[in-house]
């Protein structure tokens, strides 16, 4: 007895101590319990609550373009604070505003735009746009319609460049007119063009070549046609002369309109016979193989005059130390910006940015091409003055010196 | 008619390439466009052109003993094994086949060799363009060892203000001439290409009336 009272007496305190550390661990564990069952409940009553829908949807047809297309636009969703409970947008449209509504594109969270560039044109389309959860659940806002996409014959954005086009046109054409009836307009001293008829007769009187070379770019490079024109007058100038002049070629087609223009130049002047197609030959597309087969020309013909006209790359360094070192004569004319400062350098003269461009007319000093030039120097002078008109009125309006919302708006539309 | 057809073809073309600017309808878009992929196609067809004018050229060096007739034997000999390895083997522009071990061993490799000569040229021509002997080339070189100490830490080091003036000399005074220099650019352009359009200019046809 006393062994099983002893026993049932130990079961019992047992029993005891294992009901009190339950109670002591209840009492310690039971607030992480009641916590973190808090913390499930929270969750799932944050992804059941619904989250706002997006607000002030918008969809117009896409200004300026060429149809097929609505900007659709709205306001981000109450709970879209960049990363929370907001996954992205996604955008339907439909021909009808109740049913039938397909998606149209997706975007994140934090956009409020986008562009649906696959309707067709004329076509009534409704548009919804839904919020989605982190389950991806959509959240929809009102539906916005009807819209119709639509193609545009002229493109507003572009009025005042389409105006400044045409003052421009109207400018040369009255010049030119005016050249026509024989008035005499100035045009100021171009020193690199000046020199021109010396660099052909100084390599006429040492009995070398002139080396012409158009640079790398193509025919529909305007610089490369300017310089094609600052040819002409010197294919004249060299068949009158009887002076050889070597044109390597980057660009097919821009060999095959040199040929044919220095071969008129030298019919013009009475030499057809001088004239010889090897002269104005292709060498390569590759602009350092170009490089290295005009240097060899240079350092084996040792032309008099070498002439660098039209759009140059970081090639133009290398050509022109190596036409100054074989103490040629050299006059340059480009409008690449960044190869100016390498033509001043070491050429003699250099012909800067428009300068190339007016070449052709100062060359050939012909009334209407003069007058064309002179157009140009008048529409630079209007936009001068618009240019400085601007400076003042934006100066003075960011300074709050006058209050303007005009000007600004004006000047940012123009 | 020889000048009439390309005046007006010119004069037709030029036209519809400036209208197309400010027309997004397709009818025009569609028919730039394919203006465009007919100019690529010209250019592919231009390339012909090129290669009779090189080995022409090249041939009548050879055929009349010219003194430098070797480097046009070296020339021939490279064009036609460039096209020999293009048209008879088979994947040509796959890594490691003929035709690009050529092209990655022998023409990168010269054209790299031509363009580090560009860092002699360039100290060639600095020595000769920062020589102060007038005020203008002392405003250069001054200008440019600012520049220079401003873009590498060194001239930090010298003085904390040297990067801040190379900055101003970068966007202001140069930022302005070189703004200038592309309006007058631009201008030229157009006028250039509003004489071609108009039949005013017409060197590029070799002249005449």
């Amino acid at each position: 007895m006393l062994g099983d009272r002893g026993q049932s007496g130990g079961i019992g305190r047992r029993a005891g101590f294992v009901a009190l550390s339950v109670a002591v661990a209840a009492l310690f564990l039971c607030p992480v319990a009641v916590s973190a069952q808090e913390e499930v409940e929270t969750v799932e009553l944050e992804t059941l609550l619904p989250i706002a829908a997006p607000t002030g949807l918008l969809a117009i047809d896409t200004p300026n373009d060429r149809g097929n297309s609505i900007n659709v636009t709205w306001e981000l969703s109450a709970d879209d604070d960049s990363g929370g409970i907001v996954a992205g947008y996604e955008i339907f449209r439909s021909a009808h505003p109740e049913t039938g509504f397909v998606l149209a594109g997706r975007v994140p969270f934090g956009v409020t735009k986008y562009r649906d560039s696959d309707v067709d044109n004329s076509e009534s389309i409704y548009y919804k746009v839904a919020a989605l959860d982190v389950d991806r659940s959509p959240f929809f806002s009102g539906t916005f319609g009807p819209v119709e996409a639509s193609i545009q014959w002229f493109n507003r954005s572009r009025t005042g460049t389409m105006v400044a086009v045409i003052i421009f046109v109207l400018s040369i054409m009255y010049f030119v007119a005016a050249a026509r009836s024989g008035k005499n307009l100035f045009i100021r001293r171009l020193a690199g063009l000046d020199e021109m008829d010396n660099a052909v007769g100084r390599a006429t009187e040492m009995g070398k070549p002139i080396l012409f070379i158009s640079g790398l770019s193509s025919v529909s490079d305007v610089a490369t046609i300017a310089a094609i024109n600052i040819l002409g007058e010197v294919a004249k100038k060299t068949a009158e002369y009887n002076t050889k002049l070597i044109v390597p070629c980057a660009d097919p087609i821009v060999m095959a309109v040199e040929q044919e223009v220095v071969k008129e130049a030298y019919a013009k002047a009475g030499r057809p016979d001088a004239y010889n197609d090897d002269d104005v030959f292709y060498l390569t597309r590759s602009q350092f193989a170009y490089v290295a087969g005009v240097n060899g020309i240079m350092v084996r013909q040792r032309p008099a005059t070498i002439l660098y006209m039209g759009m140059f790359y970081a090639e133009s360094l290398v050509l022109a130390e190596t036409g100054s070192s074989i103490g040629a004569i050299q006059i340059a004319g480009t409008d690449a910006v960044t190869q100016l400062p390498f033509f001043i350098t070491s050429c003699d003269y250099t012909l800067i940015g428009e300068e190339l461009y007016a070449a052709s007319a100062y060359l050939s000093r012909e009334p209407i091409l003069l007058g064309g030039l002179k157009g140009q120097d008048m529409f630079k002078l209007v936009a001068a003055v618009f240019l400085v008109v601007g400076v003042i009125a934006a100066t003075l309006t960011a300074t709050g010196v006058i209050e303007s919302n005009f000007i600004l708006p004006l000047l940012a539309t123009g | 008619m020889r000048r009439q057809f390309p005046l007006a073809l010119c004069f037709i073309a030029g036209l519809f390439m400036a209208i197309q600017y400010f027309i997004p309808h397709p009818t025009v878009q569609n028919f730039y466009e394919r203006l465009l992929i007919w100019l690529q196609t010209l250019l592919a067809f231009a390339f012909l052109l090129g290669t009779v004018s090189l080995v022409r050229i090249h041939y009548h060096k050879i055929k009349h003993r010219a003194d430098d007739r070797g480097y046009s034997w070296v020339t021939l000999f490279a064009l036609c094994l460039m096209i020999g390895l293009g048209f008879f083997s088979s994947a040509h522009h796959a890594q490691g086949s003929p035709f690009d071990m050529m092209f990655q061993n022998v023409q990168v490799p010269i054209e790299a060799t031509m363009f580090s000569l560009l860092a002699f040229y360039v100290a060639s021509a600095a020595f000769r363009a920062f020589r102060a002997r007038t005020l203008e080339s002392t405003l250069l070189l001054v200008a440019a060892c600012i520049v220079m100490l401003g873009r590498v830490p060194i001239g930090d080091m010298i003085h904390s203000s040297i990067p801040t003036a190379t900055r101003w000399i970068l966007e202001v005074p140069n930022l302005a001439a070189k703004r200038g220099i592309m309006i007058g650019v631009g201008l030229g352009m157009m006028a250039t290409s509003l004489k071609i359009i108009l039949g005013i200019e017409r060197a590029w046809m070799g002249g005449g009336d």
